[in-house]
């Protein structure tokens, strides 16, 4: 028999609020240019991104610390293949651990050739050191900053 | 604990396929349903109560589908609970529908779901949603690029090769082979599988799961109803859960809890289910597993975690020795596993019910001879929530 189909699109706007502690860590990127991080005064471990409480103590993070611009490679992958609603291929982004870091922080790397995927796979690898670099225009956002090989 | 074991007493699953444009999706939770209830040979009177089977929504774009699901698992007037633990949700499923019995509360307890993701064509689209608004969400993440990042790791620290993910896959596809319920059954080489196109390398097609499509259902009772009604049945002897930060960059770092290479609260629920099983050494007890990897490369990290292997070398030693193939010392993913077939919301309900087929005897062509003992488990969220159960003839 013939079996019929019918196409439905979800499509849903939300304005989300960041709370103060995302809230700091994007003004202080759009007005300085840097990346704070928030220290747990139990651990010291400092969490990048920023949160309020420490997911391991479950106090309070205290202060603000300055982290980065340089950096080592946590994490990465180069993506070759298009997906709906996701930026056009080929694009490299992983995790770094910026100097001063605890945990690892996303982010895109550029400047990289992505063409031959094991060279650039090489490039990228773990323990690299990388550099964040700012967007002359920022607006306060994750896409304000990327990582560059040091 | 004798006398007071719950058992499985019907097994229900599909023949997984991408669509099913026979099927909505309330007819495909049936279809499992019929199948687990003509299994345990029982009346639908008998059924207490339903645990309902369902991850993310928009991953079917139904929102709530467990309300359209209700019929389809005869839950009226009957105690009805969603469980959505994302990867891990089949298996939660089972779990809980196991807490329902061993709390003394119910004899005779369903568990049921079904999945269509061939119906959604921006699966990776829904699963970037998984991540916080705050921050991460403006990053192209999803779970394939945050499982290529964990492989990116394992390689670094433990010497695996995209071979050795090659591998995977080709041991998996020869399973599934075997196994008419499979959805992707055509036998590969590692040359094929280096060959096809990248996705998020290291990750490239052919390690990577399908969207699958199916339903699945398990019927659980306590050890005095299946004695008194003098039915056949296999024990879940252990059962484990455990969940790991939701921050990827955590599991990396400077001295992480939770490695992103590894699966360490998988290992954590693994030890829980291994304590209450009374299992001591699990790569002497063990048989047979069906781990959940919905990647190539994310069954070493599960192997590891079942202690199914002395150390992440030794995993990947292995797997060149075909020591996890059928015939091989411990057979892992017999059924072809999640590499396989991916119905993301009964996949690790599938994996509990092919160990229970495993030590029953009755997994047909796939069966790992004379397996008495097998463990099965489910990964679910940003690699964060896991479940893990042990099962005994």
């Amino acid at each position: 028999m013939e079996l019929m189909e019918r196409q439905e699109t979800w499509s849903i706007t939300y304005n989300h609020a960041l709370g103060e502690t995302a809230s700091y860590f994007y003004a202080k990127i759009r007005d300085e240019g840097a990346i704070y991080g928030k220290r747990c005064a139990k651990t010291n471990r400092v969490l990048v991104p920023p949160r309020s409480f420490s997911d391991e103590t479950l106090l309070p993070t205290t202060d603000w610390v300055k982290v980065g611009p340089g950096g080592r490679i946590e994490a990465f992958t180069i993506v070759y293949e298009k997906f709906n609603n996701l930026p056009d291929p080929p694009y490299a982004f992983g995790y770094v651990l910026l100097d001063g870091a605890d945990t690892a922080l996303g982010g895109y790397f550029k400047g990289i050739d992505l063409k031959d995927p094991a060279a650039a796979a090489a490039k990228l690898k773990v323990g690299t050191r990388v550099k964040a670099k700012f967007a002359e225009k920022r607006t306060g956002a994750m896409l304000d900053f990327w990582f560059e090989l040091a | 604990m004798s006398g007071n074991r719950v058992g499985i007493i019907g097994i229900g699953q599909s023949e997984f396929r991408s669509r099913r444009d026979d099927a909505s999706y309330p007819d495909l939770v049936r279809e499992g349903v019929v199948r687990a209830m003509e299994d345990a040979k029982l009346d639908f009177d008998a059924i207490q109560a339903v645990v309902y089977s369902l991850s993310p929504d928009a991953m079917i774009g139904i929102g709530n589908a467990e309300r359209l699901g209700i019929d389809a698992v005869g839950g009226r007037n009957k105690p009805f609970l969603r469980i959505n633990n994302g990867g891990a949700t089949g298996i939660s499923s089972a779990v809980a529908a196991y807490y329902h019995i061993a709390s003394g509360m119910f004899d005779v307890v369903l568990t049921a779901g079904a999945d269509k993701i061939g119906e959604c064509g921006d699966s990776q689209t829904v699963l970037n949603k998984i991540w916080d608004p705050s921050y991460e969400r403006p990053l192209p993440l999803g779970t394939i690029n945050m499982l290529a990042m964990s492989a990116v790791r394992y390689m670094d620290r433990y010497g695996m090769t995209e071979e050795d993910m090659a591998r995977v896959t080709v041991k998996n596809r020869h399973h599934a082979s075997l196994n008419p319920k499979a959805h992707l059954r055509k036998e590969v080489t590692i040359e094929d599988v280096l060959a096809s196109r990248i996705i998020s390398w290291p990750i490239k097609l052919l390690d990577c799961c399908p969207q699958s499509s199916g339903g699945a259902a398990l019927v659980l009772a306590s050890e005095r109803f299946i004695k008194d009604n003098k039915l056949d049945a296999v024990w879940i002897t252990g059962v484990g859960h455990a969940a790991e930060t939701y921050w990827m960059g955590d599991r990396m770092g400077n001295n992480p809890t939770a490695e992103h290479a590894d699966a360490y609260a998988l290992g954590r629920s693994f030890e829980k289910s291994y304590r209450m099983a009374g299992i001591t050494d699990p790569m002497k007890q063990i048989q047979v597993a069906e781990l959940y990897a919905p990647f190539s490369s994310t069954e070493y990290h599960s192997i590891d975690a079942a202690r199914l292997s002395p150390s992440p070398q030794e995993t990947i030693q292995r797997l060149r020795d075909g020591e996890y193939q059928i015939g091989g010392r411990i057979p892992v993913n017999p059924s072809g596993g999640t590499l396989c077939t991916n119905a993301i919301a009964v996949t690790a309900m599938a994996r509990v019910a092919e160990i229970a087929l495993q030590v029953w005897g009755r997994a047909g062509a796939h069966q790992v001879k004379g397996a008495k003992l097998g463990v099965a488990s489910g990964n679910g969220g940003d690699h964060q929530i896991f479940g893990t159960m042990v099962i005994e003839a």
